[in-house]
């Protein structure tokens, strides 16, 4: 299974997404568990907000991550497993 | 504050969750979990209950709220992102409110662990709007009987109620049901009474066996083979069920070869505040000899974390003993539990008598024969109250922890 690129997704319901000063890196917290992310998964995650495409988080990251290679494939394949851990939920 | 409450399943939760690849790694020792013990008074008397047995000696002294909210702030600056709200049961207390109110404005996931009694619509409600994230219930058992008898009280058709209003208030449904000899055989109907009520997630926990739970070990302890069977049933319904609801198994360490990595390791990630203030490592530090617990009253929770004795005294693994001290597993387990070592063999430094490579292993095996001998097993069941609890701080039930080296 892979998400397609005009598919919208929210963070899950009962999960929570935010910068963690205290540890430099974004988290996901839910029901008596948590999960660091590195740098670039929790970019991803930043800009899943309910209304960006999947080809609008692609389009933003790349730009900005411009010296990146296989970038596109990354950012998938970080959708894909958060999907899988059901950190996220599909709005369309 | 049911055995659920104990974190270590929801730190290996977290841990595992780590090594999933897009984590980075813990390298430095921070608070991540906070549970805040808020009183040890509770309308229950659970055979089961894991607080400490001489509890009644601190259910006059509790912290204020503000004391509450200072600690908060504190632990939230040393990186604590989990709250847990336990006890006793947490809801005897009017100010859950408040406290929910600061978690949500410190930015922290609150969970209420509870037994249900004493959750009205008004106050979760209030919880709601204060921003409370999560409530955890205990169940116990699908039928009225076992219910009432285990925990003493009348409180069966109470937890249905309670498990609606949670659901009704669109909160996540998490059920936490103590596994034991008086309800093992049920696994498949609580399972399906958890998914008829909409549970998200249920955490079957084998009973461990510290505070009322180890004066109650020859009582409460199933055979090796009904843990078998459960641990068959549990995974035969998961596999049926597909992922709707998440079920956790927590394994009995007594039935296992090698400990549990107690809390993540002693001052890894973990920091409970009791209700009388003292800050421990875990549930039952307070056993463990020569240790001098510090309270927030008296010295804030960042020197606590970083440079109490306390904290340090089993960090890392210099202070180990052979055979854990030289045994290649010792990262793995942390060489288990320092209460479970000290309570049933009085070394608070050696194996965990779990280990079968421990010299005092034999204690273990002896309890699960204990709990097999018909003369031992029909002795009562101490249920936790105040009553009992007055009386083993008196000396008054010997023969019930005489076995072991510190009161449970
Ligand atoms: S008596 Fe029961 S409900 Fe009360 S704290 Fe103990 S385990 Fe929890
Ligand atoms: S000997 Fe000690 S370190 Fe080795 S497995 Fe047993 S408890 Fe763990």
């Amino acid at each position: 299974m892979s998400v397609n690129q005009t598919d919208i997704y929210a963070i899950a319901l009962h999960h929570r997404f935010q910068w963690e000063e205290a540890q430099s890196c974004y988290v996901i917290l839910f029901p008596e568990g948590m999960v660091k992310l590195n740098g670039g998964a929790g970019e991803v995650l930043n800009l899943v907000d309910g209304k960006r495409t999947v080809a609008d988080i692609v389009l933003a990251l790349t730009a900005k991550f411009s010296d990146v290679p296989d970038l596109a494939q990354d950012i998938i394949g970080m959708l894909d497993l958060a999907i899988e851990k059901a950190w996220l939920r599909q709005l369309n | 504050m049911t055995q659920a409450s104990l974190g270590q399943s929801v730190v290996q939760k977290e841990i595992q969750a780590q090594n999933n690849g897009v984590s980075s790694s813990v390298t430095k020792t921070q608070p991540l979990w906070l549970l805040a013990e808020v009183t040890y008074r509770c309308p229950l008397h659970c055979a089961f209950c894991y607080n400490p047995t001489d509890y009644d000696k601190h259910t006059q002294n509790e912290l204020t709220t503000e004391q509450w909210i200072q600690a908060l702030q504190d632990a939230r600056r040393l990186g604590a992102l989990q709250l847990g709200i336990s006890g006793g049961e947490p809801l005897l207390r009017d100010d859950i409110e408040d406290i929910v109110i600061e978690a949500k404005r410190l930015g922290y996931y609150s969970n209420l662990i509870t037994s249900g009694v004493g959750l009205t619509e008004k106050r979760i409600q209030a919880f709601k709007e204060g921003g409370l994230d999560h409530i955890q219930l205990s169940m116990h058992d699908i039928t009225e009987e076992i219910n009432n008898f285990i925990t003493n009280t009348k409180t069966f058709e109470l937890k249905k109620k309670v498990a609606a209003m949670i659901k009704n208030h669109g909160y996540p449904m998490v059920l936490n049901v103590v596994i034991h000899r008086y309800n093992i055989g049920h696994m498949r109907q609580i399972l399906e009474m958890a998914e008829a009520l909409g549970a998200d997630y249920i955490e079957l926990a084998n009973t461990q066996y510290y505070g009322w739970s180890l004066v109650n070990r020859s009582q409460l302890m199933p055979t090796k083979e009904q843990i078998d069977e459960a641990e068959r049933i549990t995974n035969e319904f998961r596999e049926k069920q597909g992922s709707k609801m998440k079920i956790f198994f927590v394994v009995p360490d007594y039935f296992s070869d090698r400990p549990k990595k107690c809390m993540n390791g002693w001052g890894e990630v973990f920091m409970i505040v009791t209700a009388n203030g003292d800050v421990l490592p875990c549930h039952s530090a307070r056993v463990l000899p020569n240790m001098d617990f510090p309270n927030v009253r008296d010295k804030g929770l960042d020197w606590v974390w970083n440079d109490s004795p306390a904290f340090n005294k089993y960090r890392g693994d210099s202070w180990m003993k052979e055979p854990c001290r030289s045994c290649a597993e010792k990262e793995k387990d942390l060489a288990g539990c320092r209460c479970q070592a000290f309570m049933l063999t009085g070394d608070a430094e050696g194996a965990d008598p779990v280990c079968s490579l421990s010299p005092n292993h034999h204690v273990i095996t002896k309890a699960i024969e204990d709990s097999r001998n018909p003369v031992i097993a029909s002795k009562p069941i101490i249920f936790r109250n105040d009553k009992n609890s007055k009386a083993i701080i008196a000396g008054e039930l010997e023969d019930r922890v005489k076995e072991f080296h510190a009161l449970p």
